[in-house]
């Protein structure tokens, strides 16, 4: 790998920025990689469209925007409908299964749903949404480790809910190691 | 982390332990984590009640013997202004830090720009020679924040940080060396007898000590045009003498304040001239443009003020041309046309602030001067 990119999309409050941030600072500091993060600013970050930019490379990262994401994480309908199209032939589109309807089934991509609402509501609550759903990419992924995500989320959530944010991020791996399997098995 | 804590973490590197505030938007992040990390260090945050407090607080705590710091954006920027001059004028060592957002007047709060180039020079009233620095990442606001107090304190002047909301918000790695692994310039109070003692020396200069207050020695400070007991002298000879060395201990030490990076600049045809976040987005155009063929350099202006004009000079003539993006409607690129003394064509590829460059427009602005 020597860039990737990422874009992370819901809607404010639903801890996007958080993601890219977690993702960025696990790549940074414990997957020996460089990243840049820039994010949405402004009213739109606190309620309506909001949107991270992760750039990952093994070498200083010079452009700091993204010109050709390789994987798309949308958590709203909105985000979906704005930005699937950017996504090359084989990218990785990451959906919340149960806020976003396709347009349609995405043969050219690797399309992955995943119900990271119902099993935030599962573990007690839906801000748990963010964590499910970045342990979902962390598996399909692979473009940062597991151990170094886990590692990352201290001081980026609060103390009292660290246990809480690893075993949502554990429930959202797993279901995207069984997803990952699944999509193997099918093809 | 992201430019705006590098910013208070290079303060507190560098052991800056006073620091007033007024916060505004893009710029908050910076006294946020000031004022989180002060108890820890034993330093000091106030948050003031506007911004012509902030700086004025900070030129009483540089003369009570602090190493001190504010952060704003343009509006509040425009409000220091006066008391910037008071500073130069009073060779009152503190650093600014602009993260720039798009103006005039209340402008785009929550949207980048480069406006204040020219502000932090010419902002306040009569000459005025003053250091401003630009970073393009989080790591540089870092270091640059560092070495803006250790110049602010070797030169007794004030020292701006001309950042942007796009690199005080951008979020990437800084590494923080161990604290004997940074270059600190301390505090030199002076500390003789007291017959001796000169608050000023007019001898276009730097390295001159300061004198604290409260440590008993009897002194003066003032805007008016002084001696060196800081008394007023109001006089076009004594005036004669200020202003020559406030600005000549910049201008005649310009060498060794100016820091620049250079891309392949040696044999380029054409020049992009570019600065802070700005020359993170050149950066892809200039790519681009190597890949038509086109020998392109880069330079990029690490110390705004004082202007590079002994580089730009030498290059002119040499380079067919100057690009020079920035997110204003112009200004730095004056004074790459000043230097460049008519020899070299300087294109200006400005913007009028919110976003930065779309690199194909400034790939468009080098084909089109290499042809």
């Amino acid at each position: 790998m020597s860039t990737q990119e990422i874009r992370f999309s819901g809607f404010g409050g639903q801890g996007i920025i958080r993601c890219a941030l977690i993702t960025g600072k696990a790549l940074s500091l414990y997957d020996d990689k460089f990243a840049t993060m820039t994010q949405s600013f402004g009213p739109e970050a606190r309620g309506s469209a909001c949107a991270a930019q992760l750039v990952v490379s093994d070498s200083r990262i010079l452009y700091p925007y993204i010109t050709h994401p390789g994987i798309l994480m949308a958590l709203s309908q909105e985000a979906y409908d704005k930005y699937y199209g950017e996504l090359p032939d084989g990218g990785v589109l990451i959906v919340e299964n149960d806020l976003v309807k396709l347009q349609s089934e995405h043969t050219n991509l690797k399309m992955y749903r995943v119900p990271a609402t119902r099993f935030a509501e599962e573990l007690g609550n839906r801000l748990f949404t963010n964590l499910v759903a970045l342990g979902f990419l962390t598996a399909v992924t692979k473009v940062v480790t597991d151990d170094a995500m886990k590692k990352a989320l201290p001081g980026l959530v609060p103390d009292r809910f660290l246990k809480i944010n690893i075993k949502a991020f554990e429930k959202g791996y797993n279901h995207g190691l069984e997803a990952l399997s699944a999509a193997g098995a099918a093809s | 982390m992201d430019g705006d804590h590098a910013l208070a973490e290079g303060a507190l590197a560098a052991g800056c332990r006073f620091f007033a505030g007024y916060p505004i938007t893009p710029s908050t992040e910076t006294a946020e984590r000031f004022a989180e990390r002060a108890p820890e260090v034993g330093a000091l945050f106030i948050q003031m009640e506007d911004e012509l407090a902030s700086i004025a607080a900070l030129i009483g705590a540089a003369w009570a013997g602090q190493k001190c710091m504010t952060v704003t954006c343009g509006p509040g920027f425009s409000l220091m202004t006066e008391n910037l001059g008071l500073a130069a004028m009073t060779e009152t060592p503190l650093v600014i830090a602009n993260v720039q957002r798009g103006g005039p007047s209340t402008g785009l709060p929550t949207l980048t720009a480069q406006q204040d180039m020219m502000q932090a020079k010419y902002g306040p009233h009569g000459d005025n020679a003053i250091i401003a620095l630009c970073p393009d990442s989080p790591q540089e606001c870092f270091d640059l924040t560092v070495e803006a107090f250790n110049l602010s304190e070797f030169y007794r002047v004030p020292v701006i940080i001309l950042t942007d909301e796009t690199v005080g918000h951008m979020h990437e790695k800084v590494v923080i060396p161990p604290a004997d692994q940074i270059k600190v310039v301390p505090r030199n109070n002076y500390s003789g007898p007291k017959e001796d003692c000169r608050p000023y020396k007019f001898d276009s200069k730097g390295g001159h000590p300061m004198v604290r207050a409260g440590d008993g020695y009897n002194f003066h400070i003032t805007g008016l045009v002084h001696n060196e007991m800081g008394y007023p002298v109001m006089t076009a000879d004594q005036g004669k003498i200020v202003v020559t060395h406030l600005m000549e201990k910049i201008n005649s030490n310009a060498d060794d304040i100016i820091r620049l990076e250079e891309d392949q600049v040696e044999g380029a045809d054409i020049v992009v001239v570019s600065y802070g976040i700005t020359s993170r987005i050149a950066v892809k155009a200039i790519q681009d443009a190597r890949k038509e063929g086109i020998k392109v350099g880069s330079l990029r202006l690490i110390t705004i003020w004082p202007f590079c004009e002994k580089r730009i000079s030498e290059l002119s003539g040499k380079v067919k041309a100057f690009v020079v993006p920035e997110i204003n409607y112009g200004q730095m690129v004056r004074e790459v046309e000043r230097c460049a003394h008519g020899r070299s064509e300087v294109i200006s590829v400005n913007h009028c602030g919110g976003a930065v460059h779309d690199p194909e427009v400034i790939l468009d602005a080098i084909r089109k001067a290499s042809k």
